[in-house]
């Protein structure tokens, strides 16, 4: 295990010296909320800040894509006939990606890069990217991330994992992705291996011991399926959501997607858009008839996809990696962590 | 496919009136490169993205049968932006095709064995291209025997009605056609709903044997019943779904029913996996 020293007063520095061969992305505040986007090139990524209020999936996962494009004027070649529009897949690297959205991007990767179909934007742009993480220290009142996997020093989907310690970063270098990236931002201190993961293990601890909520999901994967689908639960938990959508839009694992024609003048582009569960329109069909139409039926559907149907397909564990974005922006308080212990201690024999 | 979202591109080859009140229209497309036909390759009961530049995409089963060669065939109801875009189309225009998605009937295992096609309405899209591919010269000897049993609101309402009439007076396959009800003194054929003519037609179930079923809930419900009063067990019953979808190869999220989605671990599903899912279709 290589590990680097970062001093702070390197770090701009580096930063700038990166940009010339990554194109740059990270947390910054954005109408006074923090976001990850990509960099301008005056900016830097802000490293101090909590738990950003959009996940970073858009960077791979852009909230609108223009994926294919065509002319409609039939006097020019090719008119109608739909091609993919040239964009840049050159370097990139997110910075200060948090352990839980990395571990995020991973679970993403499973939907968009099978064995019959290879999502080409998500793909390339996946294949572009360098994840530089940065670890938790304080971990906030809602990251239950270490119940799902995860946890604030937690390296699954990173290339560098970064644990600030005040005057300096220590970089752990976890690819060889991860060390191209340090090298070309001119970060080569080699620090002292053991001294230094001994250091970074005793910050992960304290991190660690700082989540003091447990949710758990050890009895999800033994349920059946339609045990806990027909369970007596749903109508009570569904009953506050509004629907809104807002705990699919931040989630950093929520992947569905709608897509839709736009047309300006003889030229079109084939967008695809962030679509959500959450709204009736998303199994709308063209007869009317809607196998979703209530709303406990498409709450129902979120919870059960991200903690039981997404288990029992891939058996990598939930979809969910305790970020607790949704729980802190849900409008109706409605919380994953305890249905996700309502679903876990949930048997069929307690209903008489 | 290097690109699974990049449509083939085809040009529309020939459009038939389906049925009397002009709601439904076959389109013929011819792809515009040859060796997309090719890449193409299909068998019955998948389906593909008709795709419009500038208006948007629709799912359709493939009418066609892989032993037609030269073009594809879809035949669309007239309901939403895309299909209602598309029955406006003329002959010449071009469009795209993406596909073919989904898995088709079980075709390995249909070898050697009776098949039952039952189908009501516009649902016959697929079990045309079905009856098309076992009657080819190179596949009848494949099957037992082949009983149909197609049903329509009103005789101008049937798809295929050529093809339809020629099949009934063909020895190697039993066809069954109906109507829910008409005021032709001519009409030969059958008059009651699906469930009645398969519960008096339909052959009895035997271990080969096997039922594909596809047509409006109303119809899959009724016959549901009848099929298991005839001893068909639940994988003898064979059924194509249909899902509001967008991608078609399993990636947006739409079609799912529990953790199978509709796309791409079917359309096709046996009764008895069905039974298995939450049945949000």
């Amino acid at each position: 295990m290589k590990i680097i020293k970062i001093d702070k007063n390197d770090w701009t520095r580096g930063i700038d010296k990166s940009r010339e061969t990554y194109q740059l992305f990270g947390p910054v505040t954005d109408s006074g909320q923090s976001i990850f986007k990509q960099l301008d090139k005056n900016a830097y990524p802000e490293m101090g800040g909590t738990n950003s209020v959009m996940s970073p999936k858009s960077v791979l996962f852009p909230q609108t894509e223009k994926i294919l494009a065509a002319s409609l004027d039939a006097s020019m070649e090719n008119h109608h006939i739909m091609q993919r529009p040239a964009a840049d897949y050159s370097r990139r690297a997110v910075i200060g990606i948090r352990p839980y959205d990395a571990k995020a991007v991973r679970l993403v990767k499973l939907n968009f890069d099978t064995a019959d179909y290879r999502d080409p934007y998500w793909c390339d742009a996946h294949g572009a990217t360098t994840f530089v993480g940065l670890a938790v220290n304080q971990p906030s009142a809602v990251d239950f991330s270490i119940s799902m996997g995860s946890g604030p020093f937690g390296e699954e989907g990173l290339d560098v994992l970064l644990v600030d310690l005040e005057d300096h970063y220590l970089a752990k270098v976890l690819t060889p992705k991860g060390g191209a990236y340090l090298s070309d931002a001119g970060f080569d201190a080699a620090a002292e291996t053991d001294a230094s993961l001994t250091t970074i293990e005793t910050m992960q601890l304290a991190a660690e011991a700082a989540i003091t909520t447990t949710v758990p999901t050890d009895r999800l994967q033994e349920k059946a399926l339609l045990d806990l689908h027909g369970a007596p639960f749903w109508e009570d938990l569904a009953f506050t959501c509004i629907n809104c959508g807002t705990c699919t839009f931040v989630c950093p694992t929520c992947w569905c997607f709608d897509i839709q024609d736009e047309t300006k003048g003889k030229s079109t582009s084939r967008f695809r858009n962030w679509d959500t569960c959450m709204s009736p329109l998303f199994t709308l069909h063209g007869s009317g008839h809607n196998p979703r139409g209530k709303k406990t039926q498409r709450v129902r559907q979120r919870f059960m996809h991200k903690l039981k149907y997404f288990l029992d397909k891939y058996d990598q564990g939930t979809m969910c990696v305790g970020c607790g974005r949704c729980v802190e922006k849900c409008p109706v308080n409605i919380d994953i962590r305890s249905i996700c212990s309502t679903m876990n201690a949930y048997d069929p024999k307690d209903v008489a | 496919m290097d690109n699974p979202y990049q449509p083939y591109p085809v040009r529309i080859d020939d459009i038939e009136i389906a049925t009397k009140d002009k709601s439904l229209k076959t389109f013929k497309f011819v792809f515009l490169n040859r060796l997309d036909e090719v890449r193409f390759s299909f068998r019955a009961g998948q389906f593909a993205e008709l795709s419009v530049p500038g208006v948007g995409e629709i799912p359709i089963g493939i009418a066609s049968s892989p032993t037609e060669k030269g073009f594809v065939k879809f035949t669309v109801f007239k309901t939403g932006v895309v299909s209602s875009h598309l029955h406006n189309m003329k002959v010449g225009d071009i469009m795209g095709i993406r596909g073919p998605f989904g898995n088709c009937y079980p075709w390995d295992k249909l070898e050697g064995k009776n098949v039952v096609i039952i189908g009501g309405g516009f649902a016959f899209t697929t079990l045309r291209a079905s009856i098309i591919y076992m009657l080819d010269p190179d596949n009848r000897s494949k099957f037992g025997n082949i009983d149909v049993v197609y049903g329509a609101r009103s005789p101008g309402m049937l798809l295929y009605r050529d093809e339809l009439f020629g099949w009934e007076q063909r020895d190697d396959i039993n066809v069954h056609i109906t109507v829910d009800g008409t005021d032709d003194p001519n009409w030969k054929y059958n008059v009651g709903f699906v469930p009645a003519i398969v519960e008096q037609k339909a052959p009895g179930a035997t271990p080969a044997t096997y039922a594909i079923v596809c047509g409006p809930p109303v119809m899959i419900k009724f016959t549901q019943p009848v099929l298991e009063k005839l001893g068909y067990g639940q994988e003898q019953i064979i059924m194509s779904l249909e899902n509001r979808m967008k991608c078609g190869i399993g990636m947006c999220g739409h079609c799912n029913i529990g953790k199978e989605l509709v796309c791409k671990d079917g359309p096709v599903f046996t009764l008895k996996e069905i039974n298995r899912t939450p049945r949000e279709f």
